[in-house]
């Protein structure tokens, strides 16, 4: 029997500077960065108060006045790249694949939103332990538990296979396409409706990544606050938004004519039970990650074409992430161009790691290698290829993408170039 | 060749009993671990009861750093890691770290320690919410602060399916088992029972509103209405057999078959798909519906939910074709705790040739043609169990496990 393998045949993405996929592509290329002062709510009392924020609005998008009305924010986000994604592929869910189809979505934080709204009303602003069962929503089961999200996508693309939310803080985006391909590998489904969805534009999370100072305090320049790689980087800024993929076995989607935009060649994910919050500048375990995704790909790390960067542009991350490139692709770390687009779409924890997964299949179709936005200042200690600032022609067709989170999760993904392009 | 995963280690909180064997003692005895909420004065809820975990001493358990930086369901992940590591024997030195891994599931996260900080951010100001809050209450902490504590390097993952994701979570660790990592830490905890928690679960809609601890949660009953909330589950070793059997370690038995199902959006007027995941599991595991010993079902103690369930069964095993027990209803629902959970019930009954009770349940509604286990334990032969687990919104797991092979 020949291994099954698995291919991108559909994108939706939801992403601060653009909504819909051609939209964000030309941002990321752009490298126009879409941070700002946050508009969702009054950022005065917090340190960082700034964020990549989507300008999106469920009923423009095409969702019902009761969907807008009951669903999180990161909700509405997954089903509107849903549709974008379905469309894109070509693909007719029916009762014919229905079983053969699965979900597998990422958030690293769920319904965060409307879980504080909701405490808001029902504790008098924070004053009362006892909150009032009675007196919001009655959808605060669906926020309390927010595999909510990935049932409303199955339901949207009217999947009836495995279906579950993958959340693994910042590796989740990652992580649900990871599984999802192993659930069309191992023959659980043909097709998964894959991908990451967060919203945490929101005060409690801005208090959070506040009190451990993990954002940037850089309120004075909004739109160059997030500087990957960067001498003066000082930390991440916020961002929201989403990436759903439509993942098919590779063979059917042959079969159905479909356009492909790559193959998810390797994944493997790793801890490195070091600290919750902490990295070890050695990035051994994201370097152990990226030896298991290539090893899943059967690809020599030399192949590799462009690696995707997690480059939060903390402190620490930058030094990690540069350490475990090295580490795992020897002297081939020092010709390949490595970026990160989150200077431009800020880091939207969950989504993120989708969304750059879509940015890498994108890569490998455009022949285009986005810039590491907001990189002017060369940090004398990260020495490889950030590409700043402006995009780069580039043929790729091997790309490796990393993440790394808050629990210690590092998780790398390759997307090789396949047949079947149209 | 694929790796066979099976179980060398288990480590339970229950609201019936802390330590899997205390559990298991407790279970057997009918002894339910519901009553009326203690964490909060329940009165201004119109539900009020629940399966607490009582005479947890967390001091005795985690180590007191972590205390302050960690919600309830952590604190109930970190001691059950700890007791199914010891369980199996495994000591820390005895695997490379990154041939060791983690797979939680998580319903709700650190959801009491969310609504503390939620207070500070909203009651005070944002200069009062906990440096901890960041990692404390989303749904990966508990594989993040058990990767930690254990030094477990190797593959790692958070599933979230509400009650059907414990079985989703074991079904993980075991896809690593097969692709060559000698050990996995899995299972479930939830600890919600908070005011904000307890609230979330009355808007549902799903929660029994009897003050009669013995009445409240009745699968498959005719009187059934709602179901009771609990707290806890099970941490679970599992291991490559063959690696398991060349160290002479002890197997509870194997995870032999799995499969997950989702069910079409309410009013399509398209079948549920229960019955596909429980045919999918047995085909997985390589066994027919004679080779089930007992089910343990979900119960969800909701009429439409139970009438569903009690169809899968009959369309596979037929009418009163095998035993079905919900140990539940000593327990309450433990969100992802509750497959880990009845996985170990499982294998303990299927070691100690005994079938727990649906205690509470003494009038089966009419029509399930279901043989459900009721009043006292059954004496049961066979090899191998199904354990049931869903989760709201259309979430259908299916796990068979059996027992250890003769070798």
């Amino acid at each position: 029997m020949t291994a099954r393998r698995v291919v991108v045949t559909g994108l939706g993405v939801i992403a601060p500077g653009g909504i819909g996929t051609k939209a964000f592509w030309e941002r990321i290329v752009s490298g126009v960065s879409a941070t700002r002062t946050i508009t969702a709510f009054d950022p005065a009392p917090f340190r960082s108060r700034m964020a990549a924020e989507c300008d999106f609005d469920g009923a423009r998008s095409g969702l019902s006045p009761r969907d807008t009305a009951r669903l999180d924010r990161a909700t509405q986000f997954a089903l509107v790249a849903t549709r974008e994604a379905l469309a894109d592929s070509g693909i007719e869910i029916d009762e014919t694949n229905a079983h053969r189809t699965g979900v597998s979505l990422g958030s690293a934080v769920g319904c965060t939103q409307k879980l504080e709204e909701e405490y808001v009303a029902r504790s008098g602003g924070g004053q009362q332990w006892l909150v009032d069962h009675a007196a919001g929503t009655p959808h605060l089961y669906d926020y309390f538990v927010p595999s909510s999200m990935a049932a409303e996508v199955a339901w949207e693309a009217g999947a009836e296979g495995p279906t579950a939310l993958i959340s693994a803080g910042c590796t989740s985006g990652l992580d649900s396409l990871g599984h999802a391909v192993e659930l069309i590998r191992e023959g659980s489904a043909d097709i998964v409706i894959a991908g990451g969805s967060d919203a945490p534009i929101a005060p409690i999370t801005v208090a959070c990544f506040d009190a451990i100072k993990a954002t940037s305090p850089r309120n004075d320049t909004p739109d160059h606050a997030s500087r990957p790689f960067d001498r003066t980087r000082s930390g991440f800024v916020l961002g929201e938004g989403a990436a759903v993929l439509v993942l098919e076995e590779r063979e059917s989607a042959l079969r159905r004519g479909a356009d492909v935009y790559a193959e998810i060649a390797g994944f493997a994910a790793r801890a490195n039970a070091h600290h919750m919050t902490g990295l070890r500048p050695d990035g051994l375990e994201m370097a152990a990650a990226i030896t298991g995704a290539l090893d899943d790909a059967r690809i020599d790390r030399t192949s590799v074409g462009y690696v995707n960067a997690h480059g939060t542009a903390t402190r620490q991350n930058d030094i990690h992430e540069t350490a475990a490139i090295k580490h795992s692709l020897g002297e081939h770390a020092h010709r390949v161009p490595v970026s990160s687009i989150k200077a431009v779409i800020g880091h939207s924890l969950g989504a993120v790691g989708s969304i750059e997964a879509a940015a890498s299949a994108l890569v490998i179709r455009h022949g285009v290698v986005p810039p590491t936005a907001g990189l002017y200042e060369p940090d004398p200690q990260l020495d490889l290829d950030y590409v700043p600032l402006t995009a780069r022609d580039q043929r790729t067709d091997t790309v490796l993408t990393v993440g790394s989170g808050f629990g210690g999760f590092q998780s790398a993904m390759v997307l090789t170039a396949t047949e079947g392009r149209r | 060749m694929t790796a066979t995963a099976v179980v060398t280690g288990v480590g339970v909180l229950a609201p019936n009993g802390i330590g899997a064997e205390e559990y298991w003692s407790a279970t057997l005895r009918g002894e339910s671990g519901i009553g009326r909420i203690t964490r909060f004065d329940p009165s201004s809820y119109p539900s009020r009861l629940a399966g607490e975990v009582t005479g947890f001493a967390v001091r005795d358990h985690v180590p007191s750093r972590l205390v302050p930086q960690t919600d309830r369901t952590t604190q109930f992940a970190l001691a059950g890691s700890d007791w199914a590591l010891a369980d199996c024997g495994l000591t820390a030195d005895s695997l490379p770290a990154d041939e060791r891994g983690v797979v939680t599931a998580s319903a709700s996260g650190g959801f009491e320690f969310g609504q503390r900080e939620l207070g500070h951010l909203w009651g005070k100001d944002p200069k009062h919410v906990s440096a901890y809050m960041s990692f404390a209450w989303f749904y990966a902490v508990n594989s993040g602060q058990v990767s930690i504590r254990h030094d477990l390097r190797g593959p790692t993952g958070v599933v979230v399916a509400d009650q059907a994701g414990g079985l989703d979570a074991v079904a993980q660790a075991r896809r690593r088992i097969r692709k060559g990592t000698p050990l996995m830490l899995t299972g479930g905890m939830d600890a919600s029972l908070c005011p904000y928690g307890l609230a979330a679960q009355v808007s549902a809609g799903i929660l029994s509103e009897s003050e009669d601890p013995a009445r409240a949660y009745l699968p498959f009953d005719a009187a059934a209405d709602g179901h009771v909330p609990g707290e806890g589950g099970a941490m679970l070793t599992l291991e490559d057999a063959e690696r398991a059997r060349e160290r002479g370690a002890r197997s509870y038995g194997e995870i032999s078959g799995y499969a997950a199902t989702f069910d079409p959006r309410p009013g399509s007027g398209r079948p549920a798909n229960l019955e596909r995941a429980v045919r999918g599991a047995l085909a997985d595991a390589g066994l027919r519906p004679d080779d089930i010993a007992f089910v343990l079902a979900d119960g969800a103690g909701e009429p439409e939910s139970d009438r569903v369930e009690a169809q899968a069964l009959t369309a596979v095993f037929g009418p009163e074709g095998v035993p079905v027990t919900v140990p539940k209803t000593m327990t309450g629902r433990l969100y992802s705790g509750a497959g880990p959970l009845d996985l170990v019930t499982a294998l303990f009954a299927l070691r100690d040739g005994v079938v727990p009770p649906t205690v509470h349940v003494d009038r089966p509604a009419t029509g399930y043609d279901i043989d459900l286990v009721t009043g006292s334990p059954r004496p049961v032969g066979g090899d191998a169990a199904l354990v049931l687990a869903r989760g709201r919104g259309g979430f259908n797991s299916a796990m068979v496990v059996r027992r250890p092979s003769a070798a």
